[in-house]
């Protein structure tokens, strides 16, 4: 039998064969809110007593690392790589590697590298990982799609007419690819307004909820005791809990 | 070590894909390196061995030999055309070892040598690559 076969693409179901759920976090734009969302979403559900992990997959502009102040942590080798437990969260992202050198990749090398880090992380048994990716439809949003089978996505926008437009693009892939949905929060909303829910009805998703800007919650990057005491985190904790698509036991 | 979970993805796709084309037996299998990977062949041998041992499904891989090639790594700049083997590079023991877990991140630490862009693209000497798998069926 003759042709080049990358081996990788046959072990990444048994690297997550221990995870219940796969969630990422995922929107049209960016700025959006989609780390500090997959981030406080992490902390949140560590908080409830559930096993979590956290996998940045944001490789040009990795910030969940920011977001929770994890420095001075390095993966574990063994076997594979064992990502550290920082907040009883197990944190895997490039940034272990990149430091806080720039690594301008183009698509290939994204796919490439994702490939590489599904292939040889050892996530153990967790009940939820959380995957914060880029914005809009890429590569790595499609490698996601392609390699994390199972995952169900959270999808973010802001009451902006730019943001929603892309959303919406967001949306209808997912739903053509039969991907499962949790549902669609609406972030950073500055006045009442319900049009972004008027324009959604178009689309079979769930609206979770609404999120007001938070004014005081740059404060609280970095600091994860500040960021589980934020309103960002009291209104996603609200949020998952009445959400039947997490349909946790409470 | 990282060599492991290489080895694991390995051994599952030589049974996945001899099981598909009905071979009872394995005799050889080729794998080529990309030098990019940093792999230390000889943990990595070692690791198909034993991994071979555990997986064995009623696959013969007892007898199974197995050819390793280290595939040079060839650098092109995106923007001049230049081109440069990894080798060359002259990184440090951390940029190597980070490079070794993922390759890719060798665009944090590598400039061209001639226009000093990081645009540039892995010719060839990235990855692990199964070449071909030989054995007997039914």
């Amino acid at each position: 039998m003759e042709t080049a076969m990358d081996p990788r693409l046959n072990i990444i179901d048994k690297r997550l064969a221990g995870i219940k759920r796969l969630i990422a976090v995922s929107g049209g734009k960016g700025g959006i809110g989609k780390s500090l969302t997959a981030s406080v979403l992490a902390l949140t559900l560590s908080k409830m007593g559930y096993r979590v992990g956290l996998l940045d997959l944001d490789l040009s502009a990795p910030s969940t690392h920011v977001i929770l102040g994890i420095k001075d942590v390095y993966p574990e080798e063994e076997k594979g790589i064992i990502p550290p437990e920082v907040h009883h969260i197990k944190f895997m992202s490039i940034v272990y590697f990149t430091r806080d050198n720039p690594a301008p990749l183009r698509g290939i090398d994204i796919s490439n590298a994702m490939l590489e880090l599904l292939a040889v992380t050892r996530w153990g048994s967790l009940d939820f990982l959380i995957v914060d990716t880029p914005p809009g439809i890429g590569d790595a949003t499609m490698d996601v799609i392609r390699w994390l089978r199972r995952a169900e996505f959270l999808v973010m926008t802001t009451p902006s007419k730019v943001a929603l437009e892309t959303v919406k693009k967001v949306i209808k892939m997912l739903t053509e690819l039969n991907v499962p949905i949790i549902g669609v929060i609406e972030n950073m909303k500055m006045e009442k307004s319900s049009w972004v829910k008027h324009d959604l009805k178009e689309f079979n998703v769930s609206i979770l909820g609404e999120i007001d800007f938070d004014i005081t919650i740059e404060g609280s990057i970095g600091d994860v005791n500040k960021l589980l005491e934020s309103d960002f985190a009291a209104i996603i904790k609200e949020l998952v809990l009445k959400s039947s698509g997490f349909d946790l036991k409470t | 070590m990282h060599e492991w979970s290489l080895a694991e993805a390995v051994i599952a796709t030589v049974i996945e894909e001899s099981i598909k084309e009905g071979l009872e037996e394995i005799t050889k299998i080729k794998i080529k390196i990309g030098e990019l990977q940093q792999m230390d062949t000889e943990i990595f041998e070692f690791a198909l061995n034993e991994i071979a041992k555990v997986q064995d499904v009623g696959l013969l891989l007892s007898e199974m030999r197995i050819e390793m090639e280290t595939e040079r790594a060839i650098l092109k700049c995106g923007v001049c055309g230049k081109e440069w083997a990894f080798d060359e590079t002259g990184l440090g023991e951390e940029e190597y070892e980070a490079v070794h877990f993922a390759p890719e991140v060798a665009h944090a630490y590598i400039r061209c040598p001639s226009c000093k862009s990081p645009d540039f693209e892995i010719v060839q000497g990235r990855g692990v690559l199964i070449d071909y798998i030989k054995g007997s069926g039914k």
